[in-house]
């Protein structure tokens, strides 16, 4: 099928003001006509829901969570980029979209990215507006740093917890709706199933978490605000609940999957410890403006301190390799983070790795600490340094920290047009759910801006255009699809139920994650991705054989609802590989070792691959279709990024 | 890592734990023991084993709320001997580690216990009670679109502080299970300090606090009678004087109302 990006013509400043006036209305008497399914609560759902609610429209708000509040954007840490360019140092829209095409290493669409560049100005005013406490300065002015790979300080930030500020923003514009009664709250609701009527998205399918009533929901139009798919590898910075049920359950009615390769390994987490670990946690990447991140210069004093016979302060200066500075003298350690997470990786494979794994490095903070003191380190990373500590039992202010890279963000996700609209026309995608704006690697503070972006400030506006088409009429369940959907639901917890086998769902999910780490994961190669493959379609038949969980389906069934969304990634993991194993070039999150510049940077295929993967589900255990958007860049030059 | 306590020994604990099949059955404590649990594990990769080891012997696993597990959903809720989120300092449950137990330890497990927070099923409860609290009032009254510039009003870095400050509560409830009245002041100040404090919440601050301590008394809250335990066992921190700001809120709102409804 020929992949319409709907990305409009004309000069890319000019598109999304154009768009906007050419997108059709809903007349406002209309509004309160039309029925929207909201899935999710984080940034991009919470703000689409509360958003679209203002509007008129009548909301269903879905969440998996006892409340709104509790979705996993409330952990980023860092902050959310807007080309406000307050600092006067030289930010503008165009260096913020440059700035993510590139850092997304030409692998995302132009006129999604400029659009995104643009609204992140409206999103810090509307976040202030609603009592949002951003970080200011002494004469009352929002502060600013910067983060992760830009040269720039255009990142707004509230303390080490952005994302909670944010969301918990959007929850009370979401709250409000809910009081109004233009949002009906639908909470431990899981969407199960999208309903599929006419060719067009009618509704979903939920499961009852407390009572497992299986219910049917109708609308005009469904959005999915579903988050990412990062816990397909087992461990993960992700919270445990957090999965790919939603967007892959569209997917199998219709909906393309786009790049399911690109994810992104975050360079600063704690180190795994040990096998019972269930999730790994970041340490934000603004860390790394202040940190220093080394290694012992040579493998024997590696050895050494991992063995215990030598202490951190028995390394001189010359004992030490930073790295990243002495790699990339123009971002030292703040270069992007795919390149940060192999570095890190490269070094601990030779050996120079420190803790008693040997797979960490440091990150350590004594410069700065010498030069503002303890107390200004306090300031800006206080509950980061307590996290920190809590977990290790280790005070970063006295020893440097240990780190290792962790998954922690799919830039692949389902395909989206301009609209957001997925190849199911009525059903739409936002956030991280989607694969739009970030190409193969995500900038740091670029994930809260894009959920706030789609939810606050483009699915107002494009939903219209898809509703002004659409008759006015009430919506039921009547339509046979409900049924055949709901009966599938029923028919699927019925199965998972009954197979009373010998291994629980999380030990499935941690073969799948070794599987995935192993193969897909940080660096990548034809053989092992081909072995890879085959090892998770053995899993899968294991699965359905020899899964064994307890109770029944009428109650809150902690261990069904996992084995439901193990299922569901297992089927992932291997779409994951076979586009790992189409993309012969290596770009961003995506590194194969074949493909690799003789300094061992990653080598892009521009001729060949500057195109959007997008996979299309042609029916169970048949091999998927590969479509592609080729990719056209009129407005920028296609590079080797170097940071050099 | 192991590398932060390599002699660290594995411990042998029984555990107490509240079960409860459903909101209407009746509950009692079950007794459990777990075997070789690291000290640098979680409490709640110590349960994950716990019910890792049930689902192995076809038992039932223990039902409890967690999800981000770094502190900040608010979603893990547990009362462990006798304390909201057990006894570290500033801790919710999923950052509490198991090295601030000791071998051969009985730990008891609850719920959190408040008339406003029925049980769902084993330690996981309803705090619904707590979204129409904020659905009464916790929320500045702006649409999406027209907001003036960021930078538009300054507002003194002190005053953002305290407003921060306050908005960091995670919601979890720690605040209602560690009162004995099963208050929930401390979480309605919270919200309420963070908007009076600033000017973007300054057009409502009457309304609102009139409007979400009703709701709070009509979700069955109990009275606050100052003890303290509230801010003493809140994960994050959040200061008593958030009680105080909501009082003189409260008064102020009273003694001058424009609220007509």
């Amino acid at each position: 099928m020929f992949l319409d990006s709907k990305a409009p013509e004309g000069p890319l400043a000019e598109k999304w003001d154009q768009h906007k006036f050419n997108v059709k209305l809903v007349n406002p008497a209309n509004k309160r006509k039309y029925d929207v399914i909201v899935v999710g609560t984080g940034l991009a759902g919470a703000s689409a829901a509360a958003s679209l609610a203002e509007l008129g429209y009548n909301v269903h708000a879905f969440t998996y969570h006892d409340s709104p509040r509790r979705a996993h954007s409330i952990a980023a840490q860092g902050g959310i980029n807007a080309a406000k360019n307050y600092q006067n140092d030289g930010d503008s829209v165009f260096r913020l979209f440059y700035d993510t095409i590139k850092g997304g290493d030409y692998r995302a669409r132009e006129a999604n990215v400029y659009r995104l560049a643009q609204v992140s100005v409206s999103i810090i005013d509307q976040c202030v507006a609603q009592g949002v406490p951003f970080a200011r300065e002494y004469g009352g002015l929002l502060a600013n740093r910067s983060f992760g790979g830009a040269q720039v300080s255009r990142t707004f930030y509230a303390r080490g917890q952005t994302g909670q500020q944010l969301l918990l923003g959007a929850y009370s514009a979401l709250s409000r709706q809910v009081a109004y009664g233009k949002v009906k709250l639908h909470t431990r609701s899981e969407m199960l199933d999208l309903v599929v009527a006419d060719g067009k998205a009618a509704g979903i399918v939920t499961r009852n978490l407390l009572t497992g009533a299986v219910e049917n929901h109708a609308a005009h139009a469904v959005v999915l605000a579903t988050g990412g798919y990062g816990n397909v590898f087992y461990l993960s910075t992700n919270a445990m609940y957090c999965n790919v049920t939603a967007a892959w359950r569209a997917h199998k009615r219709g909906a393309y999957f786009a790049n399911p390769c690109f994810t992104q390994i975050h360079p600063t987490c704690i180190p795994v410890s040990g096998d019972y670990q269930s999730k790994l946690t970041l340490m934000s990447e603004s860390l790394r403006n202040d940190g220093r991140v080394w290694v012992p210069a040579t493998k024997e004093l590696a050895e050494r301190l991992r063995k215990g016979e030598i202490k951190v302060s028995d390394l001189k200066e010359d004992d030490r390799d930073y790295f990243l500075e002495r790699k990339y003298p123009a971002f030292g350690n703040l270069v992007p983070r795919d390149v940060a997470s192999r570095n890190a990786k490269q070094m601990c494979d030779e050996g120079r790795g420190v803790g008693s794994t040997g797979l960490a490095v440091y990150l350590d903070f004594a410069d700065v600490i010498g030069r503002i003191g303890a107390d200004a380190v306090s300031q800006k990373y206080g509950n980061l340094f307590a996290m920190y500590e809590k977990i290790t039992d280790e005070d970063p202010y006295k020893l440097p920290m240990r780190i290792y890279p962790a998954v922690h963000y799919t830039m692949g996700g389902l395909w989206v047009d301009y609209n957001l609209q997925t190849t199911v026309p009525g059903l739409y995608a936002t956030g991280e759910s989607n694969f739009s704006d970030h190409g193969a690697n995500r900038l740091g503070a670029s994930a809260l801006m894009q959920g706030l972006a789609d939810g606050y400030f483009v699915i107002p506006y494009t939903i219209g255009d898809y509703l002004a088409r659409t008759a006015p009429k009430p919506v039921d369940t009547s339509h046979p699809a409900f049924a055949e959907a709901g009966q599938a639901v029923q028919e699927r917890t019925a199965k998972l139920l009954s197979i009373n086998g010998n291994r629980t769902p999380d030990q499935f999910h941690k073969v799948l994650g070794h599987i995935m780490w192993e193969y897909c994961g940080m660096a990548r190669n034809a053989e092992g991705l081909t072995f890879a493959k085959a090892e998770i379609q053995k899993l899968k038949r294991e699965f359905w054989q020899d899964l064994k969980i307890t109770g029944t389906n009428e109650e809150l069934n902690q261990a069904l609802e996992k084995a439901g969304r193990v299922a569901d990634f297992i089927e992932l993991g291997e779409l994951m590989i076979d586009d790992a194993l189409d993309r012969n070039e290596s770009c961003g999150g995506h590194f194969r070792e074949e493909y690799q510049t003789p300094e061992g940077e990653a080598l892009r295929d521009d001729e060949n691959y500057a195109y959007v993967a997008a996979w299309e589900f042609m029916g169970e255990n048949e091999p998927e279709r590969l479509n592609k958007e080729e990719l056209q860049f009129e407005n920028v030059k296609l590079t080797q990024r170097s940071y050099k | 890592m192991a590398g932060s306590n390599p002699n660290a020994k594995p411990m042998n604990l029984t555990l107490n734990v509240w079960r409860q099949p459903s909101r209407t059955a009746q509950g009692n404590m079950v007794k459990y023991q777990v075997k070789d649990i690291s000290p640098e594990m979680s409490f709640l990769e110590m349960l994950d084993v716990l019910n890792e080891d049930l689902l192995h012997k076809g038992d039932d696993p223990v039902a409890f709320d967690h999800d981000c597990r770094e502190g900040i959903c608010g979603s893990c809720d547990l009362f462990i001997n006798g304390r909201s989120h057990g006894p570290e300092k500033g801790t919710t449950t999923c950052q509490l580690h198991m090295r601030k137990f000791s071998d051969g330890d009985t730990i008891t497990i609850e719920p959190w216990r408040a008339n406003s927070f029925p049980i769902n099923k084993d330690l996981s409860v309803d705090r619904s009670a707590f979204d129409r609290i904020i659905q009464a009032g916790g929320y500045v009254s702006v649409n999406t679109g027209g907001a003036p510039d960021g930078n538009e009003i300054p507002i003194p870095k002190d005053i953002a502080d305290r407003a921060f400050e306050a908005a960091t509560c995670i919601g979890c409830g720690a605040c209602v299970a560690a009162c004995k009245n099963a208050s929930a002041m401390l979480f309605v100040s919270a919200k309420v300090s963070q908007l009076a404090l600033l000017p973007q919440g300054d057009v409502e601050r009457k309304t609102r606090v009139e409007n979400m301590v009703a709701q709070m008394d009509k979700e069955g809250f109990g009275a606050c009678s100052n003890i303290g335990s509230c801010a003493a066992e809140c994960p994050v921190g959040i200061s008593l004087e958030n009680i105080a700001i909501l009082n003189r809120e409260f008064l102020s709102a009273k003694a001058t109302s424009n609220n007509l409804a």
